[in-house]
């Protein structure tokens, strides 16, 4: 266990090294001189150098990777370009929505999708499992924020029970700030839920076909029994590896929804930044994002090979 | 049961892409033209999906916004498949040595890149564009194939028909094109019906956050852009491009199921 651990770590080490350098390259090919941005057309050249000195932006560009790099290993994200203010501070403050957001989501979808694939793959081939299976079909195929606008237009325009965006801060309290997240993570976790849903019925179908539910059967446990003591818990495996990739998507597609219901997440802030060129925020929400993405699977892997012994012989 | 989902799945895909081809020719309505004192109308006889802010034919949009949609998604799936299947031809064949493991770990390390957050990325840069979001996109798509191809070509690699190939004395290359990749070309279909409806949600999340095709290029994604802040005012606005986007999404997936259960008799025997 302990040599898989340190493989998985030292592929997660790499993994997000080689990211950051992509992440680094791709900005650093980006046209145009933040400095001359910032300052406008009329700008002195002297005022503009003067500026690209104290943004750090007449280093090489190795220094300025191991800068970055250095910086965010200590918690440092440097300075944005149009606010003047820490982005280490300026994401704090974003993640504060965008976090609650994902998890409260990722909620729900579990809440909705567990019940309906287990219902699902216990009425095999009947008319539940039918409903669902259709019901999950059209889920998959509804665009989120499309979803999100026709709640805002039936929940918040014509029955008046949620405001259609905005979100008050957390000092207001639990309640009315999670109801403002409502609304939000009922639109990122449907057609997740429906993706969830559909893994956690085929994988408890075959987990049902097995012989060893055969015998809890003929020890004589009931269906339900043998269904919740042998068969779920066993069909959870890749319920889990589907969970966590969905953490990380729910993050980045919380990007799109936080517009549809204008919340201060990290969504806005990335888009207020690439309309402001301010690249190092860019930078360092995309970094934030993809480490989000590597870790979560790290964990999800070692949290398996935890479970399940045969797993730490592979790869 | 399959072949009804096979049916409904290539009727709505056929719609779809129909509306789009006719729209090379002809549209209701001349879109580029503005007609203010018909602007917002709710569907009727002579505009059939009513009419946008500035007067435009929702109908003609929609014909035009399929285009966009379809020529994206395709494009996308096109360099997944393009660049992701001979890589993962090539992972299997040179299994275990360092290409295999280079060709999985940088798919490993695309995989941990959203498909909005190399649409960002790209576009923080390059700027955003319909050509940007097929990038964006088609990115995503590579290691999806490439992980596709090489699993089940592995398992390929294994049977005697490969073998016997081999011993008659065809090198990797030939055994992967002649042997290997007809054998995998179902699940390839069928995986690219899946990433081309993928597409086309990804590309209406794009423009609709302004990261996709710019205006004046009609796309449902853009269009649902411009209905939010009339909701309220012309539901059908925003009722009606998201509608598309659904149906599109929909029949691609039906289709990719039943395409699914045609190829593979074994599901199929096992669900009847």
């Amino acid at each position: 266990m302990i040599r898989y651990v340190l493989k998985r770590t030292l592929s997660l080490v790499i993994s997000l090294a080689v990211a950051s350098v992509v992440i680094f390259l791709v900005i650093e090919v980006a046209p145009g001189d933040p400095a001359a941005f910032m300052l406008g057309l009329n700008a002195q050249p002297d005022t503009v150098a003067a500026l690209r000195t104290e943004l750090g932006l007449d280093m090489s560009n190795p220094e300025r990777y191991l800068a970055w790099v250095g910086g965010m290993l200590t918690g440092d994200f440097g300075t944005s370009y149009t606010y003047r203010t820490p982005v280490g501070e300026m994401i704090a403050d974003r993640l504060w929505v965008s976090l609650p957001l994902a998890l409260y989501a990722l909620a729900l979808s579990t809440l909705i999708a567990f019940p309906a694939g287990i219902y699902a793959a216990a009425r095999r081939g009947k008319p539940g499992d039918m409903a669902v299976m259709g019901a999950t079909q059209l889920g998959v195929a509804v665009p989120n924020f499309w979803f999100a606008m026709m709640l805002v237009l039936i929940l918040s325009i014509n029955l008046r029970w949620f405001s259609a965006g905005g979100f008050p801060g957390w000092e207001v309290g639990i309640f009315p700030a999670m109801k403002a997240l409502t609304l939000p993570a009922i639109a990122l976790a449907l057609p997740q839920a429906a993706i969830l849903a559909r893994v956690m019925r085929s994988s408890l179908i075959d987990i049902l076909g097995e012989d060893f539910m055969r015998t809890a059967r003929a020890k004589g446990l009931t269906r339900r029994q043998a269904l919740w003591r042998h068969g779920v818990r066993n069909a959870l495996i890749p319920v889990l590896t589907i969970m966590g990739l969905q953490f990380s998507f729910l993050l980045a597609g919380g990007i799109i929804i936080e517009q549809v219901f204008f919340l201060p997440g990290l969504g806005r802030l990335i888009f207020q930044a690439i309309s402001a060129r301010d690249l190092i925020v860019v930078e360092s929400v995309v970094m934030l994002l993809v480490f989000s993405v590597v870790l979560v699977n790290f964990l999800v892997d070692l949290t398996y090979a935890a479970v399940d012994p045969r797993l730490r012989n592979r790869t | 049961m399959k072949s009804r989902s096979l049916y409904i799945g290539a009727i709505l895909c056929i719609v779809v892409v129909f509306g789009a081809l006719i729209s090379f020719v002809w549209t209701p309505f001349d879109i580029t033209l503005m007609d203010i004192p018909n602007k917002l109308q709710t569907p009727s006889a002579v505009h059939w999906f009513g009419t946008d802010h500035f007067g435009r034919d929702i109908f003609s949009m929609i014909m035009i916004g399929a285009r966009t949609s379809l020529a994206v998604a395709l494009v996308a799936v096109g360099i997944g498949m393009g660049i992701g299947v001979p890589l993962g031809l090539w992972a299997a064949a040179r299994t275990g040595g360092w290409t295999d493991e280079i060709i999985m770990r940088s798919n490993d390390l695309i995989f941990a890149f959203p498909s909005l957050v190399i649409a960002i990325l790209i576009t923080a840069v390059f700027g955003a564009s319909a050509v940007n979001a097929i990038i964006a996109i088609g990115i995503f798509n590579i290691p999806v194939f490439a992980r596709l191809t090489r699993g089940s070509a592995l398992s390929l690699w294994e049977r005697e028909f490969i073998l016997a190939a081999r011993v008659s004395g065809k090198n990797a290359i030939r055994v992967s094109v002649e042997h290997i990749l007809p054998n995998v070309m179902n699940l390839l279909i069928v995986q690219g019906t899946i990433q081309f409806s993928l597409g086309i949600l990804a590309e209406a999340g794009l423009s609709y956050v302004g990261l996709g095709a710019q205006p004046p290029v009609p796309s449902w994604g853009r269009m649902l852009a411009d209905a939010q802040t009339m909701v309220s005012l012309a539901p059908h606005l925003a009722l009606i491009p998201g509608f598309a986007i659904v149906i599109s999404v929909l029949g691609l997936n039906l289709l990719g199921d039943g395409l699914r259960d045609l190829f593979d008799p074994r599901i199929r025997v096992e669900r009847t």
